[in-house]
């Protein structure tokens, strides 16, 4: 059954497949959003040689994917890709546009949305459809504890960009069929501006802590760089990883990478365990995918204690040399 | 090489590892927090004074909030940028990333019309869309670059590094153009409070509203944005919140024997609940 209803489409980010799949997490959710008016679910690809990434968005929910596979297209350069993303987006007039917010999705969308002259929102937690056909965006907003709501009620399409991690992709169809509709490049594209002259994969452990069981999480209340270590040694204990505030990674205690926050990464594990962390929005908006969360800082009414399931009044490197030293003596040999 | 000309563009953000709570609401009390230079921004300054020191060149700040953030303009020429711009008019309040971005180009275009590079953090700590510098270059028809943790000047183009999702890449980019810089490298230098006191006696800032600039009340600020905000809300989730409180050790017995399943479930392995248990 084909659906005439206008169409949802979420941009195929498919470099670094097989770890980063917020592609087709954004198939699921567009899925999802598209069955209160029967949009249909489309997917857009700009490359060399992606037919297999064609099949995998249909097998997970594209109806519809607009393809450009070209030579040229290969570089996978921001710049080409906006280009023929306003191309497509004037011609065929999609209803929204889901990014999902890697760091290429997240200097793509701003200007995919600057060419279309539209609302774009950053880092959505959540997506709804409202009984008018409109993209309810829940984002992260500055003031404490707190999300908003978004809307772009006017202009089209509706664009929201969305972190790895925050919806869960459909199970692999094999049975599913889908439409795909290629589409020629411009004759002339512009040369390009930006030209990449190197490019070497680092496989750091940059998506470990996402997919983290347990996060050891710690801020400014551990005290001082030479306390925070004693995190790691927990984190050892249990089989975790180590996360940290903006403060902490700020003051060197630690890594870039273990940045827990709208900045840095977003985690779901099924315990987390703070330490001294306040809780600004920047850091909790990161964890509401965390399933328990033991808390500990002095103060009680910090935003991170109120969101905990245990909130542990107390000093926070105390309480994490005592938690090895009790961890130690439980574990069965 | 010829000097380059250099715009930054910087933000004052509330100071947020010192936000006052107002523990009830569980919001921030903004009218009491304290104005700092956005972080990233800071590394862009830095950026662009590196570039400075080396070669020569010309640095303009320009930023755009209430009257106030002439503070982080007047840091910013104590550290070494030339001039100051302040984009403040009541009309441009509430402007989303997009008319953030067209009336920061409109500004750019005017003061600035010959410069070779502009240099924005790639985000805010207080809203950390990263749209903006994206925005600019796409509303100046520049070429841009974002996340970038390195660069270098080859005269007419710019050498960068950036780590772009698990890649690490080497960028070359034609002049004039954009960047965005994280807070990886450029570790900012601080401004005296003697440097400050100058910087304010004897700087140059120039002030500038929507009439100055040409733009009609209709497309700036939040009249102008395709965004709006319907709610907000809470995110304190209905949890159990046990509060615990006490002696470090009686706390830990009593967290082991109460959610010790939560512990060893998530860690797959078993844990005795109790001490002496077995």
């Amino acid at each position: 059954m084909k659906k005439t209803g206008k169409e949802i489409w979420v941009f195929g980010d498919y470099r670094n497949y097989f770890r980063n799949r917020v592609t087709l997490q954004l198939l699921a959710k567009a899925t999802d959003l598209a069955k209160k008016a029967g949009n249909p679910v489309c997917a857009v690809i700009f490359g060399s040689n992606i037919k297999e990434y064609v099949n995998e968005y249909i097998a997970h929910g594209a109806e519809k994917v607009y393809v450009m596979d070209h030579i040229s297209l290969k570089g996978y350069n921001v710049e080409t890709y906006v280009i023929l993303m306003e191309m497509l987006a004037k011609k065929y007039k999609p209803e929204m546009v889901l990014v999902g917010a890697t760091c290429f999705g997240r200097e793509f969308a701003p200007r995919v949305a600057k060419r279309l002259a539209t609302g774009l929102t950053a880092d959505c937690v959540d997506l709804e459809m409202n009984d008018d056909g409109l993209l309810l965006q829940t984002a992260p907003a500055f003031g404490g504890n707190l999300l908003a709501k978004i809307i772009t009620p006017i202009h089209k399409p509706q664009m929201a960009t969305v972190r790895p991690g925050v919806f869960k992709e459909l199970p692999h169809d094999y049975q599913a069929t889908g439409e795909v509709i290629t589409v020629p490049i411009p004759k002339k594209l512009p040369e390009n501006r930006v030209r990449l002259i190197s490019s070497r994969h680092e496989s750091a452990r940059i998506n470990k802590i996402e997919d983290a069981k347990i996060v050891v999480c710690g801020g400014r209340g551990m005290g001082s760089k030479q306390k925070f270590r004693k995190l790691y040694a927990l984190a050892e204990l249990l089989g975790g990883e180590v996360g940290a505030t903006r403060p902490v990674v700020y003051s060197n205690w630690a890594d870039h990478d273990s940045l827990i926050g709208q900045a840095g990464r977003q985690i779901k594990p099924l315990l987390l365990l703070s330490f001294g962390i306040s809780g600004a929005i920047q850091h909790t908006a990161a964890l509401i995918d965390a399933k328990f969360i033991i808390a500990v800082n002095k103060n009680p009414d910090a935003p991170m204690m109120k969101m905990a399931d245990v909130a542990i009044v107390a000093d926070a490197n105390q309480v994490c040399s005592a938690m090895i030293r009790e961890i130690k003596k439980r574990i069965r040999e | 090489m010829t000097m380059l000309k250099m715009v930054v563009c910087i933000k004052q953000v509330p100071m947020v590892s010192e936000l006052p709570w107002d523990s009830r609401t569980g919001t921030l009390k903004r009218e009491i927090a304290e104005g700092m230079m956005n972080p990233a921004c800071k590394h862009a300054l830095e950026a662009a004074l590196r570039i400075k020191h080396e070669h020569g060149g010309h640095i303009t700040v320009i930023t755009m909030g209430p009257p106030m953030a002439a503070e982080v303009l007047y840091e910013a020429l104590t550290l070494g940028a030339d001039r100051g711009i302040l984009l403040t008019d009541k009309q441009m309040a509430g402007a989303d990333t997009l008319i953030t971005s067209f009336t920061i180009a409109r500004a750019i275009e005017k003061e600035c019309p010959e410069f070779d590079l502009v240099i924005c953090g790639s985000q805010t700590s207080d809203s950390e869309t990263a749209q903006v510098g994206p925005q600019l270059a796409e509303e100046l028809k520049i070429p841009s670059a974002a996340y970038i943790e390195s660069l270098e000047c080859w005269g007419e183009t710019i050498r960068m590094k950036r780590l772009s999702d698990d890649f690490l890449e080497t960028l070359e980019m034609d002049l004039p153009g954009l960047v965005t810089i994280t807070t990886r490298h450029f570790h900012p230098r601080y401004a005296t409070l003697s440097g400050l006191e100058e910087a304010f006696q004897f700087s140059d800032i120039t002030i500038l509203s929507a009439e100055d600039l040409g733009l009609s009340p209709d497309c700036i600020g939040m009249k102008a944005s395709p965004t709006r905000i319907l709610d907000v809300f809470s995110i304190t989730a209905e949890k159990e919140n046990y509060v615990m409180k006490g002696a470090v050790k009686k706390i830990l017995e009593e967290v082991f024997e109460k959610f010790g399943d939560k512990i060893s479930s998530a860690m797959g392995k078993d844990l005795k609940t109790h001490e002496h248990s077995d």
